[in-house]
């Protein structure tokens, strides 16, 4: 799936159109792994989803996946991930925004109606808020479910465990209770990186390589 | 006579019904017999396979991808060792490559398999059924062969695939294609001229073009309206782009076209099949790396080198630079794809995974809308719903 050398052009090519158009939504654009990443400000993101899919250079008519990335040392602890492809022009692009528990992301399901449920699961998994969303329930966990699984402070074991008891002939939910803890290993080695005089000097130059001076 | 008000009401259709294919819980308003809107409850099969992936080594979380799609999982593999390869920068031997390749289409087949004919057992047509899993059935014998499992095989990995094929097992893949070619003209002739078959299929469900673009419809369903789309066409990877194939368009967009393609895709998959098989090429089938592929067992017991690789390997796993990458590959219901971010780290920190179903499933109120309760089967039955993935 390596592209080509005309290929990457063409994707910088239209990462600069991009950029020149949209200069006031788009923060910055740059070429990773040989894929187009379009950080953008969260208010204008219909703007600029609107732009790509409309636009005659970029034709991203259709929007290929929504999703959240939880980083939870960051001011704005959440990315939102749009991935686009063109039919026309064989091209993909990624869209990226950021947001925190509190700032809303516009919804773009009147721009793509596939986003609908997309955008559901992220504020199901993230508790990412979609504004003008016309139907923002959750999506994948159980009714009633509390909590957003999938940011990085939510347990992997969960909260509560379902069972059927007989004696009130129904199912019931209790507080998750292991008869061990779920083992979490540590598996970043502070040898690595060690022999290298550049990268200790440099240190952390592989995670884990804090451990041996600390 | 006196007009009589009919009432609309909500039907819930599933979670435990036979043509829901899962756990489907679909609640649907209907007036009279007319479905007017359709909201599918999905969840009920969610095991929060992105999370477990987030605290597995890249090795461990490889067998959660078969779980997905359990119908078709080497596709599944299949983008998830691309993601994890594209990371690494990885670059695979050409054996490994055309057993991928291979592979992919075998799954392929079974998918279509186990649609098509199960399609046609939610109309009333048993038979198709019957014959079809025979066929099947002698494919996931193939699989076994090679990886050891029937159904989830585990059998790529980063860098390559598990193991060699058995000898043999090409021969006789080969082979099975001649009987197969038959099995597809009698399947044909029991379907495609059907009568009852026709009437539930023909212009049930149809999506337009432009709402198939916008829905996000992937795969036989885009390519039903008459879309050339196709990955492995236009983003070719592994030895796709060595291989002589079409790709089938419907014209009509509905159930009918839906279920003419996927049966047009098994004879193009046969094809590819057969060239894998004739141009197979020697040599090893994953990376001469250690730290990636593990050394071979009798290697493992004669040098201590490859010994303390091979413990390091499945313990500690490999690190992956930080980067990021969507990476997708056209799986028997549409682009399957994975959103993969890595910190640098032995497990992922991210990964995405991106549904064919996910979105299909939510384009049933679109393909339902305005047909009638008995129509519900068929569109279900023709965008080729696995709960495995769509819940994930």
């Amino acid at each position: 799936m390596a592209l080509t050398t005309e290929q990457i052009e063409a994707l910088q090519d239209l990462g600069h159109h991009v950029a020149a158009a949209l200069s006031d939504q788009v923060r910055e654009t740059h070429l990773s792994k040989d894929e187009l990443v379009v950080s953008i400000n969260r208010q204008d993101v219909v703007r600029v989803l609107t732009f790509l899919r409309d636009d005659p250079n970029c034709l991203f008519v259709q929007l290929v996946d929504v999703c959240g990335v939880d980083w939870p040392e960051r001011d704005e602890r959440f990315e939102v991930v749009y991935n686009l492809l063109s039919l026309k022009h064989n091209q993909r692009v990624r869209v990226r925004l950021t947001a925190s528990e509190d700032t809303p992301v516009p919804s773009v399901v009147e721009v793509f109606k596939t986003a609908n449920w997309f955008e559901r699961e992220v504020w199901d998994m993230y508790g990412v808020f979609f504004s003008g969303h016309p139907d923002l329930r959750r999506i994948l966990t159980d009714y009633g479910f509390e909590g957003h699984p999938l940011r990085k402070d939510f347990p992997l074991t969960g909260t509560v465990e379902l069972r059927y008891d007989d004696e009130q002939a129904r199912c019931v939910y209790e507080p998750v209770r292991l008869t061990q803890d779920f083992r979490n290993f540590d598996f970043m080695s502070p040898w690595e990186g060690a022999l290298d005089p550049n990268v200790a000097a440099t240190a952390r130059a592989l995670p884990g390589d804090e451990k041996a001076s600390g | 006579m006196a007009q009589t008000e009919i009432k609309s009401y909500n039907l819930n259709f599933g979670p435990q019904h036979p043509a829901a294919h899962g756990v489907l819980r679909l609640i649907l308003e209907l007036s009279g017999e007319v479905v007017d809107r359709a909201d599918p409850h999905i969840g009920l099969l969610h095991r929060g396979t992105e999370k477990l992936i987030e605290y597995k080594t890249y090795i461990q979380a490889m067998p959660y991808f078969d779980r997905l799609d359990y119908a078709c999982p080497l596709n599944m593999e299949h983008a998830y060792v691309l993601a994890v390869e594209k990371l690494l920068g990885t670059e695979v031997p050409p054996r490994g490559k055309y057993i991928r390749t291979l592979f992919s289409e075998v799954t392929r087949i079974i998918n279509h398999i186990m649609n098509t004919t199960s399609f046609a057992l939610d109309l009333g047509a048993m038979t198709p059924m019957l014959w079809g899993w025979e066929e099947r059935e002698h494919l996931l014998e193939y699989c076994e062969r090679a990886s050891g499992a029937r159904m989830h095989m585990a059998y790529f990995r980063p860098g390559g695939v598990a193991k060699d094929v058995p000898d043999g097992l090409l021969d006789d893949i080969y082979a099975w294609c001649d009987r197969f070619e038959k099995f597809m003209v009698d399947m044909e002739s029991l379907l495609d001229g059907n009568r009852i078959f026709r009437q539930r299929t023909v212009d049930i469900g149809i999506v337009s073009q432009e709402d198939a673009l916008n829905w996000g419809f992937t795969g036989p369903v885009l390519r039903a309206t008459g879309i050339p789309w196709d990955l492995r066409k236009a983003q070719p990877y592994d030895a796709f782009e060595d291989m002589d194939f079409d790709v089938p368009v419907g014209k009509t967009g509905d159930c009918y076209a839906r279920y003419l393609v996927r049966m047009e895709e098994m004879r193009q998959s046969m094809r590819i099949v057969r060239q894998c098989i004739e141009k197979m090429p020697d040599g090893p089938v994953k990376v001469d790396d250690n730290k990636i592929s593990p050394p071979s067992r009798p290697e493992m017991k004669r040098s201590m080198e490859a010994l303390i690789h091979h413990f390091k390997l499945y313990t500690e796993g490999f690190k992956v630079p930080p980067g990021e990458t969507y990476t997708a590959v056209e799986a028997a219901t549409g682009e399957f794809g994975v959103y993969l971010v890595s910190d640098g780290t032995n497990r992922p920190y991210r990964c995405k995974i991106r549904s064919p179903g996910y979105v299909h499933l939510q384009g049933l109120d679109l393909l339902s809308k305005g047909h009638m309760l008995a129509d519900m089967p068929a569109n279900i039955g023709s965008i080729d719903v696995v709960f495995g993935e769509i819940d994930r």
